[in-house]
């Protein structure tokens, strides 16, 4: 079968790099395809190759606390941008101090976000979800 | 042993001699290009005046590169503009191309009728990953074939849509003007191309015969470039096909060698230039010259440099560099560029492309600039009157000392400027919760040490210093990462293309000559 296609990277102007690398280096055990951006990724970038490489999802990480300035209106460009559909994650330490992530979670929904992760979710949490979404898809 | 070089440009037909042995350039005449009747003509003529100046020869080789009927017109296609239509046109510029336009996702019907009036030599069609998005190279694909133009189709995209392509491209080309796409759509089992004809009208849509080759993907991965195979097949392509189509055949039949295009020359010796001659090169080919023991710091190339190449229609420029950041809190993103790179803007000429240059830079910067090049004042009406005197003649040359000598100094430095704004990387300053960083898009050339100037208008020039000072950075520009204290050089007798000639066969000669003619300013 074709290898699912993940699209990575910190957001931003965050330049947190250890925790993006363990992620992929998971992601790939896990037998997806990462393509891997980097730090300091803008939306445009997650967006552009996502389409150049067909990509099945999106994984966006922030650490920084600015993830739901940055985070905002990505999925408007991704519907604009022809990637219907496409699966949105986002997770990490996406806003400032100490707030409930039930709320977190509801904007980030509201956002367009397929599903949002609370800070010190374990790598193997996102994997299961993504063969649960790939199997529904 | 002689070698005698031939540059059959749009307007002038140029030789080179030179000796082989004592490597040295015997002379180098021009006669007009007679491309419309015989190609030979001209080329007979420039060697009656080759032979006026040093006296009657015989050559032992005659090689050849073209840049005539309009050079070699390519149009780009890719997906994304930033990766695959930036690959493709990286991809077309590196082989010598002239690249009329990139094009990026499915084209438009207006941009359909646009390639169909360029009218281009080639087409490089690309876009999506290895595995990736194939949707959209394959309705380029068929867009192509509507195009009643005879283009070859050079495909450097998805492989893995490969089988769709050739499925198009051939029966394209198995019957003139098809009409209806219907017996395409039973061929084709893939899904994916069944809902793309879907939007085509079946029965009015006619495909019109392409030549094709199908290589390697330009960008296999993400960001990864992989220009090499598309570039041989450019080449490839303009030996076996547009070689004949412009009247160059003849010549080639004289030559005996390959006619390749004159910029895939000049980005040959500039290659040559700044990455020297190895030990194994040098022993392979010097065979017959004077220098049989290797010696390093003779055969040692330059480095990195830039070149910029400034003619009538258009300004080209090369970079020989990596081109990494050369700050430690820079980071690179997006495509990452080659070492030897090679950018032509169709838009940057001093005759031909005169009026979008001049548009492009503004007259009154024009004006400014030309004003304190003369020294005395010069006025817009001048500066207009000059632009309209070259937009209609484009063989007239201003006289020595003269306004216009300022005027055309001060467009060619807008031209240098603007062509290598574009070619060089941009520096973007980003805050971060760990401060300051720089972040870099394509080459960091703030460190190379060398601007070579080649071409007519820098040639001529009394201070050509004064107009490659356009490559040189500039703080009110400060994004565009250019050179900071570059030595100028320059090509006095237009030796690049020839010496990037020679150097297929003996680049030892080709570099010792570089480097005896290339004359700082």
């Amino acid at each position: 079968m074709k290898k699912r296609v993940i699209v990575t990277g910190v957001i931003g102007a965050d330049v947190h790099a250890v925790g993006n690398k363990i992620l992929a280096y998971a992601l790939e055990e896990a037998g997806f395809h990462v393509v891997n951006l980097g730090v300091m990724v803008s939306q445009e970038e997650y967006i552009e190759a996502a389409l150049e490489t067909n990509a099945d999802a999106i994984l966006v990480s922030s650490l920084y606390g600015h993830g739901e300035i940055d985070c905002n209106g990505l999925r408007d460009k991704c519907d604009e941008a022809g990637l219907k559909d496409i699966i949105l994650l986002a997770g990490g330490n996406i806003v400032v101090g100490k707030q409930d992530f039930k709320e977190v979670e509801k904007r980030f929904m509201d956002m367009g976000f397929t599903k949002v992760y609370p800070p010190g979710t374990q790598p193997e949490t996102t994997i299961e979800d993504l063969n649960l979404m790939f199997a529904k898809k | 042993m002689i070698y005698l070089t031939a540059d059959i440009g749009s307007t002038y037909t140029k030789l080179v001699a030179t000796d082989i042995e004592s490597c040295k350039v015997l002379g180098a005449s021009c006669a007009f290009t007679t491309i419309e009747t015989d190609v030979r003509e001209g080329f007979n003529n420039a060697l009656r005046n080759m032979e006026a100046q040093i006296g009657e020869f015989s050559y032992d080789k005659l090689i050849c590169c073209s840049s005539a009927a309009g050079g070699l017109k390519m149009v780009a296609l890719g997906l994304v503009p930033e990766l695959t239509a930036k690959a493709a046109r990286l991809a077309a510029a590196s082989a010598g191309a002239k690249v009329v336009k990139t094009y990026s996702f499915e084209i438009s019907k207006a941009e359909q009728e646009e390639i169909y009036e360029i009218n281009p030599d080639l087409v490089l069609l690309c876009g999506g990953t290895d595995g990736g998005n194939k949707d959209v190279i394959i309705a380029n694909a068929k867009r192509l074939c509507q195009i009643d133009r005879d283009f070859s189709v050079v495909v450097a995209g998805n492989k893995s849509a490969s089988h769709e392509l050739q499925k198009i491209f051939s029966y394209s080309s198995n019957s003139k003007a098809n009409s209806g796409i219907d017996s395409l759509s039973e061929g084709l089992d893939n899904s994916a191309s069944e809902s793309l004809d879907d939007s085509f009208s079946r029965d009015t849509e006619k495909y019109f015969a392409k030549h094709f080759v199908i290589t390697q993907n330009v960008m296999p991965e993400f960001n990864k470039l992989n220009i090499e195979p598309a570039r041989n097949c450019i080449e490839e392509l303009f030996i076996s096909k547009i070689v004949e189509a412009k009247g160059l055949s003849a010549l080639q039949k004289m030559s005996g060698h390959e006619i390749i295009p004159t910029p895939l020359a000049v980005m040959r010796a500039c290659e040559l230039l700044s990455r020297g001659v190895s030990e194994s090169e040098q022993g392979k080919v010097c065979l017959q010259g004077k220098v049989h023991t290797f010696d390093a710091a003779l055969m040692a190339g330059w480095g990195d440099l830039i070149a910029v190449d400034l003619g009538g229609a258009t300004t080209d420029i090369y970079s020989m560099a990596d081109g990494n950041p050369t700050l430690s809190n820079m980071l690179s993103k997006g495509l990452p560029e080659p070492y030897a790179k090679r950018t032509v803007e169709g838009d940057l000429g001093m005759r031909y492309s005169l009026a979008a240059l001049v548009e492009e830079a503004g007259i009154d910067r024009i004006v400014r600039e030309a004003t304190s090049f003369s020294g005395s004042e010069i006025t817009k009406e001048q500066v207009e009157s000059w632009i309209e005197r070259c937009c209609h003649n484009p063989d007239i040359v201003s006289s020595k000392g003269s306004i216009e000598e300022s005027i055309e100094e001060a467009i060619a430095k807008m031209a240098v400027e603007i062509a290598t704004d574009r070619h060089a990387g941009i520096i973007e300053s980003v805050f971060t919760p760990v401060g300051q960083m720089f972040a870099l898009t394509g080459k960091d050339l703030s460190e190379v040490p060398l601007v070579i100037g080649i071409g007519g208008a820098l040639a001529n020039s009394e201070e050509p210093s004064k107009i490659l000072s356009g490559a040189k950075y500039n703080s009110a520009r400060y994004i565009y990462s250019k050179p900071k204290e570059p030595k100028f050089m320059i090509d006095g007798k237009y030796i690049f293309a020839s010496m990037g000639l020679i150097g297929g066969f003996n680049p030892a000669v080709a570099l010792a000559i570089l480097k005896e003619e290339i004359k700082k300013v």
